[in-house]
């Protein structure tokens, strides 16, 4: 099946638009495409009449040009047909907005669905999904397009069931600056699963880490996912929801009760190098540092900062998740010492963690992360800036981030989020290095690349 | 392994009524399997429990075996360490009492560190195995790996470097290390059985695993059949 028509559509229908409720999901979808993005756009009601002064077609029939995407936001009983009509007009894919279905206990009506989809080799996505965000391409999510947070145009795509989390993730993914390739609501997955997304991501030139929200696989199909995750050459995150055990009262197995569906499933992600995140900050930490670093690290960090108590949290932080901070010889340190600056030279504390006291300035920050990209001992470095600090200019995330893309190594920047230090933060982005509004948070990001096995 | 697959589905087939294979007959079929099992037999009167542990030796490890009885120990169906007759005279006549007692397992006694070694089968993702710190603490120390099957050795390996108390293998305080290599064989051999069983089973204990530095043995073993079965 040829997913690509979903995704990159130069032609869509919009089957349910209403001539009286502009606020309809269909008319949603036909009005912000019609105004935002560049596919060609047609509404489809069998009443016909206009819209914002665009002709409404009676049938797909009446639609003056070939469809590569049909949206589908009618009664859920009529959407089998409107399928139907679709495969027979030769229209090439289809989001399936409308709920109705599974999750009402209408198995029936979705088998109907698939069978009909299955039979004609046609892919759609849904039924009870929001769909497809491609960005500068098109946005079948029926929420009014000015109230879109959408982030800026990255690497990361996003596979979610759940449309609610999807979107939210959309606004931590703006928040941190991390860059979106798509965004994927699969809702009830009647055809097209996680599996056949992330086989079509894994080809798909614009995407370079995959990130999905999952609820639960059906019989066997985390088995290959897993499997096909595992060897797909590119990162692969997952948030899991419903990590409570089932109440399962039946006299059990102790392996069976040890081994419980979270247990297994956390343990196999493992198994096969994908990155589980545990929470909505894991998530965006991930996504952020494997979407800038896409190859795994052993994890022995290089800490430099400029305040011991932030050296000392971060230590904390590595050691918790078994990330190591190791030693640098004395010696070695002696010649970072001739590198600093002379009002730090005498004072700065030179092990691991760097301390180059609040004294340090740009160029001894430089220096230091320099010295630890330098040592074989080490393959990532940590940088915790306090901006306010006086020897510290905006300038400084460039510049770090500049010597980290020259001597190879991930570099990620801890510095406080607020509207004041902007300027430095963009200095990293520049340079793609990613940069975590709490400690904790780049820690997690060293954390993703010592996880990712891809 | 030349009788096992067909007689491990005859002894499958033959438990279909209660729902999971005893501990003779789970036994029975890991030994067609290849695995290392001490020396048992199966008593079902305190003659034929004196006479065979005569001829193994005391100290011997007694066992009652019920239908009803799914964890032993927890029903005070299990003595270990049994020096005489008297011992295993006591244990015959306390077991006998016990709910749907149908015989008692008189067995070698073997030392070594106790491991658990168990697979189910996941609807997810199909069989997996566990290895763990085992005996009667295994749900309280939670000390476990798991992995997805099959297992390449390297994989084996790894679940042996998971666990917290893996340093109790390398022979802890003067303890001889276990036998890593028979280990490692035990758990690939195991990881074939949960394949060649997935359709047939919900999930099997080995608990405990007895490893020394000769042998890794199957002291117990337990098979809760799938809803299939």
């Amino acid at each position: 099946m040829d997913l690509k028509p979903l995704f990159e559509p130069r032609s869509m229908a919009v089957f349910g638009v209403s001539l009286s409720n502009d606020r309809h999901p269909a008319n949603e979808i036909f009005n912000k495409n019609l105004l935002r993005y560049p596919v060609r756009v047609y509404g489809v009601n069998p009443r016909g009449g206009t819209i914002n002064g665009e002709q409404i077609h009676r049938s797909i029939a009446e639609v003056p040009e070939p469809v590569d995407l049909a949206v589908i936001a009618v009664r859920a009983d009529l959407v089998p047909d409107v399928l139907t009509a679709c495969i027979a007009a030769k229209v090439r894919s289809a989001v399936v907005i409308s709920g109705g279905f599974g999750e009402v206990g209408r198995l029936d009506l979705q088998g109907r669905l698939a069978a009909v989809a299955k039979e004609a080799s046609f892919p759609f996505i849904g039924p009870n999904c929001l769909g497809i965000y491609s960005p500068a391409r098109v946005d079948t999510f029926f929420l009014p397009g000015e109230r879109m947070v959408t982030p800026a145009v990255g690497n990361v795509s996003f596979v979610s069931q759940s449309g609610g989390i999807l979107v939210d993730q959309m606004i931590n993914f703006t928040n941190e600056g991390v860059g979106l390739a798509k965004a994927i609501s699969i809702g009830n997955k009647a055809l097209l699963g996680e599996l056949e997304i992330l086989e079509y991501l894994a080809q798909d030139p614009a995407t370079q880490v995959i990130a999905f929200y999952i609820e639960g696989f059906g019989p066997k199909e985390g088995r290959q996912f897993v499997l096909r995750a595992g060897g797909c050459g590119k990162p692969v995150v997952v948030l899991k929801s419903g990590k409570s055990p089932g109440g399962s009262a039946a006299v059990s197995s102790h392996t069976a009760s040890l081994a419980g569906d979270y247990a297994s499933f956390s343990a196999v992600l493992a198994q096969y190098g994908i990155v589980e995140a545990t929470s909505e900050l894991e998530l965006v930490s991930f996504c952020e540092s494997l979407s800038a670093y896409a190859r795994p690290i052993a994890g022995n960090v290089g800490i430099v900062t400029v305040s011991g108590g932030h050296g000392a949290i971060a230590v904390d932080a590595c050691t918790a998740r078994g990330i190591r901070v190791p030693e640098v010889p004395a010696e070695a340190c002696e010649t970072l010492r001739k590198s600093l600056s002379a009002s730090v030279r005498e004072i700065a504390s030179l092990t691991n963690p760097v301390d180059l006291t609040g004294s340090g300035i740009d160029d001894d920050f430089v220096a230091a992360a320099r010295f630890f990209f330098g040592r074989d001992e080490i393959d990532c470095v940590l940088a915790l800036l306090l901006p306010y600090v006086p020897g510290i200019t905006s300038d400084l995330g460039a510049k770090l981030s500049y010597a980290a893309r020259q001597c190879g190594k991930p570099l990620i920047a801890y510095v406080p989020h607020v509207e004041k230090y902007a300027m430095l933060i963009e200095g990293f982005n520049l340079n793609g290095a990613p940069v975590s509004p709490s400690i904790e948070g780049a820690v997690l990001m060293v954390e993703a690349l010592r996880r990712n096995r891809q | 392994m030349n009788d096992y697959p067909a007689e491990a589905r005859r002894i499958i087939a033959a438990a279909r009524s209660g729902g999971w294979v005893l501990e003779p007959e789970a036994k029975r079929l890991f030994g067609l399997a290849g695995f290392d099992l001490p020396r048992f037999a199966l008593a079902r009167t305190a003659e034929e429990a004196l006479r065979f542990a005569g001829e193994i030796g005391y100290p011997v490890a007694a066992k009652v075996i019920s239908p009803r009885i799914l964890h032993k120990s927890d029903a005070g169906g299990v003595a270990v360490g049994i020096p005489a007759a008297g011992g295993l005279e006591e244990a015959f006549r306390r077991f006998r009492k016990l709910d749907g007692f149908a015989g008692m397992l008189v067995e070698e006694m073997v030392s070594g560190v106790e491991l658990i070694l168990g697979a189910k089968i996941d609807v997810q993702f199909g069989p997996m195995v566990l290895l763990g710190m085992g005996g009667t603490g295994v749900e309280i120390y939670q000390d476990i790996a798991l992995r997805m099957a099959p297992l390449a050795e390297r994989d084996a390996a790894a679940m042996i470097a998971a666990l917290r108390a893996r340093r109790l293998l390398d022979g802890y305080r003067g303890a001889e290390a276990v036998n890593r290599e028979k280990l490692i064989a035990t758990i690939l051999a195991f990881s074939a059985v949960a394949m060649d069983l997935e359709g047939l089973i919900a999930s099997i204990d080995i608990n405990p695993l007895i490893c020394s530095a000769r042998r890794c043995v199957v002291a117990d073993a337990r098979i809760i059949l799938g809803e299939y079965a």
